[in-house]
C-alpha cells in the first residue's frame, strides 16, 4: 500500500510536469485558430452552372493552361511561363474535382482578391457569375474520377513547393539520367538542375521567398495548422504571400494523404507493430510480478 | 521437501520470464538485421540500361552497373569464327550481331582485366588469369570465364538487374552463375 | 605459471580462468541489498536498461548518420526514417529515451534527496551521480545538434553564446568551441565525435564509478536505518531469510528491478510508438536556417528550470545565477549540516524544503517554456530568487535540526 502511495505521487507528479510543459505551454505559444471546415463563407453562394456554356468559355483557358485530360497542352513550357508569370500556372484536368465550387466560380471573377494574395497573376477571367458557374461546371464534367494524392499535391502545391524526399521540384519529378561513365558528368541533371533554377528564381521573385519544401511538413505543424493554413493562409501567417487555393473537402484529403505519405511513412508500421510491443510488455510485467512472488516468498 | 517444491517453482517462474524475454530479443533481433539490409534505393538504382546499336566491333566498351563495372565487346566475323559450341553460348544475338557482356570482375579474386584488342583476348595483371573474347577463361587461376549479369532484351537495348529468357537459358545451362 | 588442474566442466574451466564463481557470490548473490526499501530504489537498474537501451538504438542510428551540414538533416529525416528497416524506431527509441532518461535521473536524484541518502559515507554515490547527470546533459544536448534542424542550429547557437560570459565578451572562446563564427560543419563534426565516443565514455566510466561508491556504504533504506551487514548477511545465509534485514541483489533484488522495468517499458514503448511529440520537437523537423530563428526557441523540459534561472536576469547576473545552478546539487551533502539519515518527512523544516525545492523546480520548469512576458516572467524570477533562497537556508535549517 505504501509503495502505491508512492507511487501515485510520482505519477502526479509526473503528469504535471507533463501538462505544464507540453499541452499548457503549447496552449500559451501558438494562438488557436478555428477552422471554417472548408465553408467560405466570406463568399456568396453561386447559382447552377451549364457545362456545355462552360466548355466554350474554357477555351479561353488554354492561353495560359494545359488540359491534359482534353489533350491540350499548355502554349509555354514551365520555366518559360514562370519567367512571364512568376509561377506555372496549373493543369486544369483537376480543378472541378479538387476546387471548391463556390471558391472556384469566385476566383475566376476576381483572383487577386478570393486568393487574398495581392498580385496575383491570373487576371479575371469570367464576365459574370454565371459565366463562372459555367466554367465550374464543366471542369467538373471534366475531371477525372479517381485522383491519386501525389496528382492532388501536384495540382494544388506542387508549382511552389517541393518535395523533395518524393524527387519532386516545381517543374516535375526529378529525371532518371545517367552520367558520362569516364567522366562522371551528368549533363542532363545540370540541364535539369538550372532549369528549375531559373524557375524558383522567377518563382521567388514574384513570392517574395521560395516557398518551403513540403517533405516532413506534416512532423514540422500539425495537422490542425496545415488544414486551417490551407483553408486561409492569412489566419495562421498574416501576411504570407501563400493564396488561398480554395480546396473542397476531398481535394484536401489529398493533400493530406500525399503529406503523410511523403512525410512520414512509417506510420502504419508504428500502429501496426505498437501495441504488440506493449502487449510483449505486459506478459512481461505478469511473469516478472510471478517471479517476484516467488523469490521474495518468506521473505516478510 | 517442501523447500524443494518452492525451489523448483521459483526457478520455474525464472525460466519462464528469460524465455519469454528471448523471444522479444528474437524480434529486436529481426529489426537488426533489417536496419543492415541494402536500402530501397540502393537496390531501385540497381537497373541500368545500356544501348548497344552503336558498339563498334572488337572495342571493350565499359558501363556501370550496381557499381561494377560491365564488358561489352561486339565481335566481328573473324571472332565469331573462332568460338566454340560452348563460348558461343556466353554470346548475347540481337539481330545478326553477337556481343560479349559480362561484368568486368576477375572471377578469381575480383580485379579488372584488360583487354588487348590484338590478341582479342583479356589479362588479369593481379594473377596472370586470360580470357578469350567471349570472356570465357582460358588460363588458371581463374575458375570460369567471366560472369554475366542477369539482362532483358528490349530491341537493341539491355536492361541489366532485370532476367529475361535469354539470361535464364545461360543459368539452367551452366553457362554463367547467377550474379 | 599458476597450477591448473584438467576442468570438469565449462563453468570449472571458466572459474578457473577468470574466478567467475567468486565474481559471481561478490557482485549477485551476496551483494547485499536492505530490504526495507521500495520501488524507488529500482530506479538505477531502470536507469542502466534506459542507457542500454540508448546505446543500442544509437549503434543502429550511427550506420546510416552522416555529420555533415549539407546532409545530416535529410540522413535523418529521410535515410533513417523512411529507407532503413525500422530505422523510425531506433530513431524514436532513441529520442524518446533520451527524454525519459532525464526523467528517471530526477525521480532518482529526489529519492536520494527524500531519504539523505546522500551523506554519513555517501557523499561520492551522490557526486559521481551529480557528474552522471552532468555528463548525460551533455550528452543530450551534443545529440540535440546532430539532425541539425532549426532547433539544433539555434540552440547550438545560444548554449555556446553562454560561454561568451557576458561582459567578458569572450568571444574568442565561443570561437574555439564551434570551430567557427557559427554553428557550421566544425562544429556539427565536433559534436558528433563528443555525442558517439568522448562523453559515452566518460557515463561508462561514472557509472562503474558510481556502483562502486555504493559497495563499502551500500545501499540505503527507506527509514535510513544503519544496518550491520555482516551481521544480517550471516542470518540470510542461515536460512533465516525473514528475520534478516537484507536480501541478495540477485536473483531477490533483481526480481523486484525486473517488475518496475516491466511497468516502465510499457510506459516507454507506449511513448515511442503513440506519443513522442514531446521527445522530438516539431520544430527541429524544419532543417537549420541560419537566418531565421524559430519564433519560440526553447530547451527540452529537462533543462527548462535551470534556463529559467538565467532568464529572468540581465545578462551578467543571469550567466552567474545559471552557473551557480549547474553546480550547486553537487554540493548538497556538504550544505545539509544535519546528522540525520532519515527521510524527510521526520526532519523537521527539511520536509518543507525538499517539498518547496521540487515545487519551485517544477514552477521553474513551466515557466521556462512559457513566452517570457507579463505575468510568466514575474512568476518565473519569484520562482528564481525561491530557487536561491532555498539555497541559502539550506545549511541554516539543517544545523538547528534535532538529532533522530
Amino acid at each position: 500500500m505504501k509503495e502505491l502511495k508512492i507511487f501515485g505521487i510520482v505519477a502526479i507528479f509526473t503528469l504535471v510536469l507533463y501538462w505544464g510543459v507540453e499541452p499548457f505551454a503549447h496552449s500559451q505559444m501558438h494562438k488557436h485558430v478555428e477552422g471554417e471546415h472548408l465553408a467560405y463563407s466570406d463568399l456568396k453562394e453561386t447559382p447552377k452552372g451549364d457545362a456545355t456554356k462552360g466548355e466554350a468559355l474554357a477555351s479561353a483557358c488554354i492561353g495560359c493552361h494545359s488540359i491534359n485530360v482534353k489533350n491540350m497542352p499548355a502554349p509555354m513550357d514551365a520555366v518559360a511561363s514562370a519567367a512571364a508569370y512568376g509561377v506555372n500556372p496549373p493543369d486544369l484536368s483537376f480543378a472541378g474535382a479538387m476546387l471548391d465550387e463556390k471558391f472556384f466560380a469566385h476566383f475566376l471573377l476576381n483572383p487577386a482578391e478570393v486568393t487574398k494574395s495581392k498580385h496575383f497573376a491570373m487576371p479575371p477571367s469570367a464576365g459574370s457569375i454565371q459565366d463562372a458557374a459555367d466554367i465550374v461546371a464543366y471542369f467538373k464534367s471534366i475531371a477525372p474520377k479517381e485522383i491519386s494524392p501525389k496528382e492532388g499535391f501536384e495540382f494544388a502545391c506542387g508549382r511552389c513547393h517541393a518535395n523533395r524526399y518524393a524527387k519532386w521540384t516545381q517543374i516535375g519529378t526529378v529525371p532518371k539520367t545517367k552520367a558520362n561513365i569516364t567522366t562522371g558528368v551528368d549533363l542532363d541533371a545540370l540541364e535539369f538542375k538550372k532549369n528549375l533554377g531559373m524557375y524558383q528564381n522567377a518563382l521567388a521573385k514574384y513570392m517574395g521567398k521560395l516557398p518551403p519544401d513540403l517533405s516532413i511538413i506534416i512532423r514540422s505543424r500539425s495537422e490542425h495548422f496545415l488544414e486551417t493554413l490551407i483553408e486561409n493562409p492569412q489566419s495562421q501567417l498574416p501576411g504570407t504571400a501563400m493564396p488561398r487555393v480554395g480546396l473542397n473537402k476531398e481535394g484536401m484529403e489529398k493533400v493530406m494523404t500525399y503529406l503523410e505519405e511523403t512525410g512520414d511513412p512509417s506510420k502504419p508500421l508504428r500502429e501496426d507493430i505498437g501495441w504488440k510491443v506493449i502487449l510483449f510488455f505486459i506478459i512481461f510485467t505478469i511473469l516478472a510480478y510471478l517471479w517476484k512472488k516467488s523469490m521474495w516468498k518468506g521473505h516478510h | 521437501m517442501s523447500n524443494k517444491t518452492t525451489k523448483g517453482r521459483r526457478d520455474f517462474m525464472g525460466m519462464a520470464l528469460g524465455g519469454f524475454t528471448a523471444l522479444g530479443g528474437l524480434g529486436a533481433l529481426y529489426a537488426m538485421k533489417r536496419t543492415w539490409d541494402p536500402l530501397p534505393s540502393v537496390k531501385a538504382a540497381g537497373f541500368t540500361t545500356i544501348d548497344l546499336k552503336d558498339a563498334p566491333e572488337n572495342v571493350l566498351i565499359t558501363e556501370k552497373w550496381r557499381g561494377k563495372p560491365i564488358f561489352v565487346l561486339k565481335q566481328s566475323k573473324e571472332m565469331m569464327a573462332k568460338t566454340t559450341e560452348k563460348t558461343k553460348k556466353r554470346l548475347i544475338q540481337i539481330g545478326d550481331a553477337h556481343y560479349m557482356v559480362s561484368v568486368g570482375l576477375c572471377t578469381h579474386l575480383g580485379c579488372i582485366p584488360g583487354y588487348n584488342p590484338e590478341k582479342e583476348s583479356f589479362l588479369c595483371a593481379c594473377h596472370g588469369g586470360t580470357y578469350d573474347a567471349t570472356a570465357d577463361v582460358t588460363k588458371a587461376p581463374p575458375p570460369r570465364g567471366l560472369d554475366i549479369p542477369p539482362f532483358k532484351i528490349d530491341g537493341t537495348k539491355l536492361v541489366l538487374g532485370e532476367t529475361g529468357p535469354e539470361y535464364e537459358k545461360m543459368l539452367a545451362d551452366g553457362t554463367t552463375l547467377a550474379v | 605459471m599458476a597450477h591448473f588442474e584438467k576442468a570438469n566442466s565449462i563453468g570449472e574451466w571458466l572459474d578457473q580462468r577468470l574466478a567467475v564463481e567468486t565474481l559471481k557470490r561478490v557482485l549477485q548473490t551476496e551483494y547485499w541489498i536492505p530490504k526495507n526499501i521500495n520501488f524507488l530504489w529500482a530506479m538505477g537498474m531502470v536507469l542502466a536498461a534506459t542507457f542500454g537501451i540508448l546505446l543500442v538504438s544509437g549503434i543502429f542510428l550511427l550506420m546510416y548518420y552522416q555529420p555533415n551540414v549539407n546532409s545530416a538533416f535529410d540522413s535523418v529525416n529521410y535515410t533513417i526514417m523512411s529507407e532503413v528497416g525500422y530505422g523510425w524506431l531506433w530513431r524514436h527509441i532513441h529520442g524518446v529515451g533520451a527524454s525519459i532518461v532525464f526523467l528517471i535521473i530526477y525521480i532518482h536524484m529526489f529519492t536520494g534527496i527524500y531519504y539523505g541518502s546522500y551523506k554519513k559515507g555517501r557523499e561520492l554515490i551522490w557526486l559521481s551521480g551529480m557528474g552522471l547527470y552532468v555528463a548525460f546533459s551533455a550528452e543530450a544536448f551534443s545529440g540535440y545538434m546532430l539532425p541539425w534542424g532549426q532547433m539544433s542550429y539555434w540552440a547550438g547557437m545560444v548554449i555556446t553564446n553562454l560561454f561568451s560570459g557576458g561582459s567578458l565578451h569572450a568571444d574568442g572562446l565561443v570561437e574555439w568551441i564551434r570551430g567557427d563564427y557559427v554553428p557550421g560543419q566544425a562544429f556539427l563534426n565536433r559534436f558528433f565525435m563528443l555525442h558517439v565516443l568522448l562523453i559515452p565514455l566518460a557515463i561508462i566510466g561514472l557509472i562503474v564509478l558510481h556502483f562502486g561508491t555504493l559497495r563499502i556504504p551500500h545501499v540505503n533504506n527507506q527509514d535510513g536505518e544503519e544496518i550491520d551487514f555482516d551481521e544480517a548477511a550471516k542470518l540470510y545465509k542461515e536460512g533465516k531469510v525473514k528475520e534478516s534485514k537484507v536480501i541478495p541483489f540477485s536473483p531477490v533484488f533483481l526480481s523486484k528491478d525486473v517488475l518496475v522495468m516491466g511497468v516502465y517499458f510499457i510506459l516507454f514503448f507506449y511513448l515511442v510508438f503513440y506519443h513522442f511529440e514531446f521527445a522530438m520537437d516539431p520544430v527541429n523537423f524544419d532543417p537549420a536556417n541560419g537566418l531565421k530563428t524559430p519564433t519560440h526557441i526553447y530547451p527540452e523540459w529537462y533543462f527548462l528550470w535551470s534556463y529559467e534561472v538565467l532568464r529572468p536576469f540581465s545578462t551578467n547576473i543571469g550567466l552567474i545565477a545559471f552557473a551557480i545552478a549547474q553546480v550547486i546539487f553537487f554540493l548538497l551533502p556538504f550544505l545539509d549540516k544535519s546528522p540525520n539519515v532519515a527521510p524527510a518527512s521526520r526532519r523537521g523544516l527539511f520536509k518543507f524544503w525538499f517539498w518547496a525545492m521540487l515545487i519551485d523546480m517544477l514552477v521553474l520548469t513551466f515557466m521556462g517554456k512559457l513566452p517570457p512576458e507579463g505575468i510568466w516572467s514575474v512568476i518565473g524570477l519569484v520562482a528564481a530568487l525561491v530557487f536561491f533562497a532555498l539555497w541559502i537556508a539550506l545549511p541554516i535549517i539543517t544545523a538547528k535540526e534535532k538529532k533522530l
